[in-house]
């Protein structure tokens, strides 16, 4: 049959699908985010004079970086067709527990354990590490479904939170955390500068690295990879970890951002790193997005957030706007996976 | 039979492309009411493609399509139900989870006035029907529990008994035991005699002789010719199939075939009484390198448990394994592979990822070997490159998404992906289930070729033809024991069966 095959059909004709529409309906997945970008991105700038400065475009930057380096370790889980619900709360108890670890003032009324800086930022990068860890084995060896076990690590971590502060609140974190957290270099926030280099670095191991390959393959088809003989339990934990320790690095720089560690600080961040992974176009059912997905993601949800300040608007709206692009972004998501499915038939 | 009548469903001119690869050339079908027509065809020559544009599966195609003289189309396989036309994907599609008479009456449920179910109806019904086909089977069992054989034939009768007036069969006879196959052909010629058109799909080619009226051949996305079935015989329809000269391809397996003597191969694979709850009982026995040990069964007899064990994806009860002389115990599928065991399983959607490039799907087997952290994408893709003109994959595009192949070439990707760095051992689960002559040529030539180069081969098949065409030794394993052994002796298909 191989024979036959070739000499009707030269080799040219099956290298992709011809003509401009099919391209473009299997790339709807990165072009829908990218238009809603510069729709919104648009009218914002035409509502308001104040949007499209200079100033506004840093502003919008900062906003979004603590979002950009939790969403980088959960585009991992997502391409790997799981979910992490603890993200949030493992940010917050990293955030606490290296305020823990640091001398607070006088009028601070914890019963914290001062530490120099850099042990103190090692015990929260190590506590982030032990959590996604735990989250790793109840996923692998024991079987639990990540929704459910990432839904009892967010209120492990939340519980731990509440013991370290017992309902007060902690100011200060390590020199070098403030820094990255609130400081600037020529005129760049820190924190700006981090997640650029985080989501850079996610990019260049999903892109580059055979670890990256396997994130998306094991996504794309887990039994398929099992037959493959890969180490898919490996896999998965180590995406796992990979989640803790982002949203652990976000929730220090996050509690140097806003000057304090308390209880539920980060609650918003769930939902917001949901949405920009899954805003961005990265399929919820595993193997197809990315870290640049993530990116476009982060912008849209940051130009919306953003942009509703600028206009006048009510305040109470916000959330429900919110809401309906969400929506739009899930139907387009979906959509985009069944005519995928339908090409590759 | 079907002259001076005219067709109930009648295809004119249909085009259908994928991407850019077209699986239909303007083709014309017909089909009369009370008619069993049989299709084949190499794979990728467009029946199931043909099937799937009846059956409402793909809404988009040009070309008329003419339903009881009126022209039609389907938006989706809901109206071609409620048109009446039920098909069995040759893919078995069940609910494993539900009961047995849920599975018949999947998306009809009988219900009262309220809305309720009616369990104990729809037990008795389902009952009813499976008795009908001479299945017995409690209808409130799990299907899961069920060996696949019997779940696929339940697939089938739910479609039988739907009410349907077209019936689509595509390959529904290749998990079946020869007396289902005769259960299954008697209740098609009844169904067929009843006034039911059914269209019946298989590359058993006597199967497709015995059970049709007509028979059309389909190649390369062009129907080639229609004929009544007893017409024609096996070899033309072969020789149509295929374009060239025909019987010599394909042994019938009918005569006594001489199995060789052992070679001097040493002992890669050393297997001692495996046990697996019911389905694997006290299983011995050894794989040589430079043979190919085959292991014949009916569907349900162990085999896929085995090949599983094999492969670290299953855990056995009792029993050891030794690779090479070191026993083994398998922790994982990765474990297995770096004890240099490899397993191509039978179903292609459990082996492939689709919606990447065949290169990915070739490489990903061999990363570690060719990168410690970066990948080499050059040297993936000319890696592939090499195997995809080995093996003659076609087409020879490395970056084509694996979805575009057809069905036979998928099945060689699959095979690939272990051959750059050749196992110790390699079982092959039903290594050419579903593939047109051509193509199990091909297959055995690769196996035959890497049994030269002294690997030790595993072929696990419920076709004897399968087993019979490329295994040195043959095991016959039934209900979960090897009951006997065909080594340096005179075997066919008919001692085969018997064994079984």
């Amino acid at each position: 049959m191989a024979s036959s095959d070739s000499a009707t059909s030269p080799a040219a004709d099956h290298k992709r699908p011809r003509g401009l529409a099919p391209f473009l309906r299997s790339q709807m997945r990165n072009i829908a985010p990218f238009l809603t970008l510069i729709f919104l991105s648009a009218f914002f700038a035409i509502a308001s004079p104040s949007f499209a400065t200079i100033d506004n475009v840093g502003n919008i930057l900062t906003q979004v970086s603590v979002t950009g380096i939790i969403a980088v370790g959960l585009t991992f889980v997502i391409l790997c067709a799981e979910i992490d619900l603890s993200i949030a709360s493992i940010a917050n108890v990293t955030g606490i527990a290296v305020a823990y670890f640091t001398l607070q003032e006088s009028y601070v009324n914890i019963a914290n354990v001062p530490m120099p800086g850099i042990v103190a930022i090692l015990l929260a990068l190590a506590l982030c590490a032990l959590l996604g860890l735990v989250n790793a084995l109840g996923l692998t060896m024991i079987g639990i479904p990540s929704f459910i076990m990432t839904l009892a690590m967010m209120q492990i971590a939340a519980g731990v939170s509440a013991l370290l502060v017992r309902g007060q609140i902690a100011y200060k974190v390590p020199d070098l955390i403030t820094t990255l957290g609130s400081g600037s270099i020529g005129g760049i926030p820190w924190i700006v500068i981090v997640a650029a280099l985080m989501l850079l670095g996610g990019h260049l191991v999903l892109t580059y690295t055979r670890f990256g390959r396997y994130v998306y393959m094991v996504g794309g088809n887990r039994e398929a990879a099992e037959f493959a003989g890969l180490n898919v339990k490996l896999i998965f934990g180590s995406v796992m970890v990979i989640s803790a320790v982002c949203s652990g690095i976000g929730g220090m720089l996050g509690v140097a951002h806003f000057g304090s560690a308390q209880q539920n600080e980060f609650d918003t961040y769930l939902l917001d790193s949901i949405a920009a992974v899954v805003v961005g176009g990265t399929s919820l059912f595993g193997g197809r997005g990315g870290i640049g997905n993530t990116i476009v993601g982060l912008f849209v949800l940051g130009v919306l957030n953003n942009g509703l300040d600028h206009v006048n608007i009510d305040s109470f709206l916000k959330i429900l706007i919110r809401g309906l692009i969400l929506l739009a972004a899930l139907i387009i998501n979906v959509y985009a996976q069944r005519l995928r499915e339908q090409a590759a038939e | 039979m079907s002259q001076g009548r005219s067709p109930i469903l009648e295809l004119n001119q249909i085009t259908k492309a994928f991407g850019g690869v077209e699986a239909l050339r303007g083709v014309d079908f017909a089909l009369h009411a009370g008619e069993i027509h049989g299709l084949v065809g190499e794979n990728g020559a467009g029946k199931s493609t043909l099937m799937k544009i009846i059956a409402g599966v793909h809404p988009e195609f040009s070309g008329r399509f003419v339903l009881d003289g009126r022209e039609t189309r389907f938006r989706s396989t809901r109206d071609a139900h409620a048109a009446g036309i039920g098909m069995v994907h040759q893919e078995l599609s069940v609910a494993p989870d539900l009961t047995v008479a849920e599975n018949v009456f999947l998306g009809n449920q009988p219900t009262n006035r309220l809305g309720f179910v009616q369990w104990r109806r729809m037990a008795r019904e389902a009952g009813e029907q499976l008795a009908r086909f001479g299945i017995d089977v409690d209808p409130m069992t799990r299907l899961g529990d069920l060996p696949i054989g019997l779940q696929q034939l339940i697939e089938i009768a739910r479609v039988l008994f739907s009410g349907a007036r077209i019936i689509i069969l595509d390959e529904p006879t290749s998990a079946l035991s020869p007396p289902e196959v005769e259960r299954l052909f008697t209740t098609l010629h009844k169904l067929r005699d009843e006034g039911t058109s059914i269209v019946f799909i298989s590359h058993f080619i006597e199967d497709i002789l015995r059970v049709s009226d007509v028979v059309t051949v389909f190649r390369n996305g062009r129907k080639i010719a229609e004929t009544a079935s007893a017409d024609t015989s096996k070899g033309a329809l072969i020789e149509a199939m295929i374009g060239r000269g025909g019987e010599t391809l394909e042994h019938s397996y009918t005569d006594d075939l001489m199995l060789p003597q052992p070679g001097g191969g040493s002992t890669v694979l050393k297997v001692d009484q495996l046990s697996l709850g019911r389905t694997l009982q006290d299983v011995s026995f050894e794989a040589r390198s430079g043979e190919v040990l085959g292991i014949y069964g009916f569907m349900g007899c162990g085999q896929l448990e085995l090949s599983r064990i094999l492969f670290g994806k299953l855990r056995q009860d009792r029993g050891t394994l030794a690779v090479d002389g070191a026993a083994k115990t398998f922790r994982s599928t990765a474990a297995a592979r770096r004890a240099g065991v490899a397993l191509v399983p039978e179903s292609r959607r459990a082996m492939l990822f689709h919606q990447e490039p065949v290169y990915k799907n070739i490489s990903i087997s061999i990363l570690e070997r060719i990168s410690a952290l970066l990948l080499k994408p050059v040297r993936e893709r000319a890696i592939a490159q090499r195997q995809v003109e080995q093996l003659q994959i076609r087409p020879p595009v490395v970056g084509l998404d694996l979805g575009m192949l057809s069905g036979g070439n998928q099945q060689k990707v699959a095979l690939a992906k272990w051959l750059t760095y050749p196992p110790r051992l390699l079982v092959l689960c039903e290594p050419t289930r579903g593939m047109d002559v051509g193509a199990k040529n091909d297959v055995i030539n690769i196996v035959r070729d890497l049994r030269a180069k002294g690997l030790a081969i595993i072929v696990l098949s419920t076709e004897p033809e399968t087993v019979l065409s490329l295994a040195d030794r043959i095991l016959v394993l039934k209900r979960g024991a090897v009951v006997r052994e065909f080594a340096a002796e005179a075997v066919s298909k008919d001692r085969l069966l018997e064994a079984a």
